[in-house]
């Protein structure tokens, strides 16, 4: 039997001309690792196609401890929920290597 | 009589009100617009290669002033039209800039008509993306700080004025477009023969290409056009027009040739679509985004393109 650690994944879509102050706040706050895609969606607010520069929307997942996930979250949403398109969900994993994240 | 590349630009509207399935996959547009930039700025380049700066420096001068003037004379009308303050100096602010695609759109017209302009007009292009967008995120801020007094709140500055300059400078159509000048004024037309074929040869092809897209884009604009209802039409149409004069002005002014009084007053009248909106949003995040790109994209950029470019032209005949 592996020995697993429980960790919070936190998963941030946002516009992506957020993309840079997000990982910046990301790393600013303690999350040692994270990806980013490019998506698609829409919410009863409209629809992000995705068609060209300005209507594209980013995905970013991040690692890390419930207590780093819990003040990256409540410092995005303070910051950029007023003004941006941003959405935010916690999950609990398991990760094998505890000191990577 | 039009121009070939706009009938690409109304396919494209047709193909997203039609709801087809046409799409280009988003890096073939990266690429065309990466390709655009450059070929623009290179062919003014070559034009600079013969001239000596100080001989275009009051044009550059007059056409930064003009970008900067724009937003501050649009914003209080806006305002009065009833549009909130930073809303109002968040549009203005795509209207002081330029958009590169009219430019083009623009210079393949006078060409095919045989009037002759400024081979180095790329260069206005290229100053004047800037000023329209500083001018128009110091009016957004006035606005805000405004507003926020009359709430009887404190006035936080923050200021992102570096983060903005970097958005500004190094993004990619500034980057590209005074990057291509720079190539090309050092090259000049013999230096730059080796890569001709590629940047000037294809130029129209791939500029139909980029229109058609384009024309997708905008055509999924019209929606919101609808909803933001008959003031923003007006100001689609009406800002166009009424900035091509005070192009046009300035042009004769500057004693330019016919040619380069049409395309001055093009760049007054065209709204910015790829710099202002990435710019603006990172700047001045309250302002309705979605307000400016309608206007710039869905209605004044085709404005432009069927009605405006012919009929500056027109102007341009007139006057000079």
């Amino acid at each position: 039997m592996m020995d697993k650690h429980p960790k919070k994944l936190l998963v941030i879509f946002a516009e992506a001309a957020l993309e840079k102050r997000l990982v910046q706040d990301a790393k600013k706050f303690g999350a040692h690792g994270y990806t980013i895609w490019d998506v698609r969606g829409g919410s009863d607010r409209g629809t992000h196609a995705g068609s060209w520069d300005n209507d594209r929307t980013i995905e970013i997942k991040t690692i890390c401890s419930p207590e780093v996930a819990d003040a990256l979250a409540a410092h995005l949403l303070a910051e950029y929920a007023q003004d941006f398109g941003l959405t935010l969900y916690f999950a609990d994993v398991q990760v094998l290597r505890s000191e990577k994240f | 009589m039009m121009d070939a590349v706009v009938l690409f630009f109304i396919l494209g509207v047709i193909a997203r009100l039609g709801k087809s399935d046409l799409k280009l996959p988003q890096a073939l547009y990266e690429a065309l617009s990466v390709y655009l930039l450059l070929a623009i700025g290179l062919k003014g380049g070559i034009e600079l290669h013969k001239q000596s700066l100080s001989a275009v420096l009051p044009q550059i001068l007059a056409c930064m002033a003009l970008g900067a003037l724009i937003p501050m004379l649009m914003t209080p009308v806006l305002k009065r039209m009833g549009f909130s303050g930073v809303d109002s100096a968040v549009l203005a602010a795509h209207y002081g800039s330029v958009s590169v695609v009219t430019f083009a759109v623009a210079s393949s017209y006078l060409q095919r008509q045989g009037v002759a302009f400024e081979a180095h007009a790329a260069l206005w292009v290229a100053v004047m993306e800037a000023p329209g967008i500083v001018a128009g995120v110091f009016l957004a801020r006035r606005e805000l700080n405004r507003a926020k007094a009359l709430e009887g709140k404190t006035i936080e500055a923050k200021n992102n004025w570096r983060e903005l300059a970097h958005e500004v400078l190094f993004g990619k159509s500034v980057l590209l477009l005074a990057g291509g000048l720079a190539i090309g004024a050092v090259m000049g037309e013999a230096g730059l023969k080796p890569i001709a074929p590629l940047f000037t040869d294809l130029f129209k092809g791939v500029l139909a290409l980029f229109l058609l897209e384009l024309g997708l884009v905008a055509g999924a604009q019209l929606p919101e056009v609808k909803r933001y209802g008959l003031r923003l039409l007006a100001v689609g149409i009406a800002a166009p027009l009424v900035l091509s004069l005070f192009g046009a002005a300035l042009g004769k002014l500057l004693g330019l040739s016919t040619g380069g009084i049409a395309i001055l007053a093009t760049l007054a009248a065209s709204a910015s679509y790829i710099a202002a909106p990435t710019a603006m949003r990172m700047a001045v995040p309250q302002g309705n985004a979605g307000l400016s790109i309608a206007a710039a994209l869905g209605i004044s950029f085709p404005f432009n393109i069927v009605v405006g470019v012919p009929l500056y032209t027109w102007l341009a005949q007139r006057i000079s």
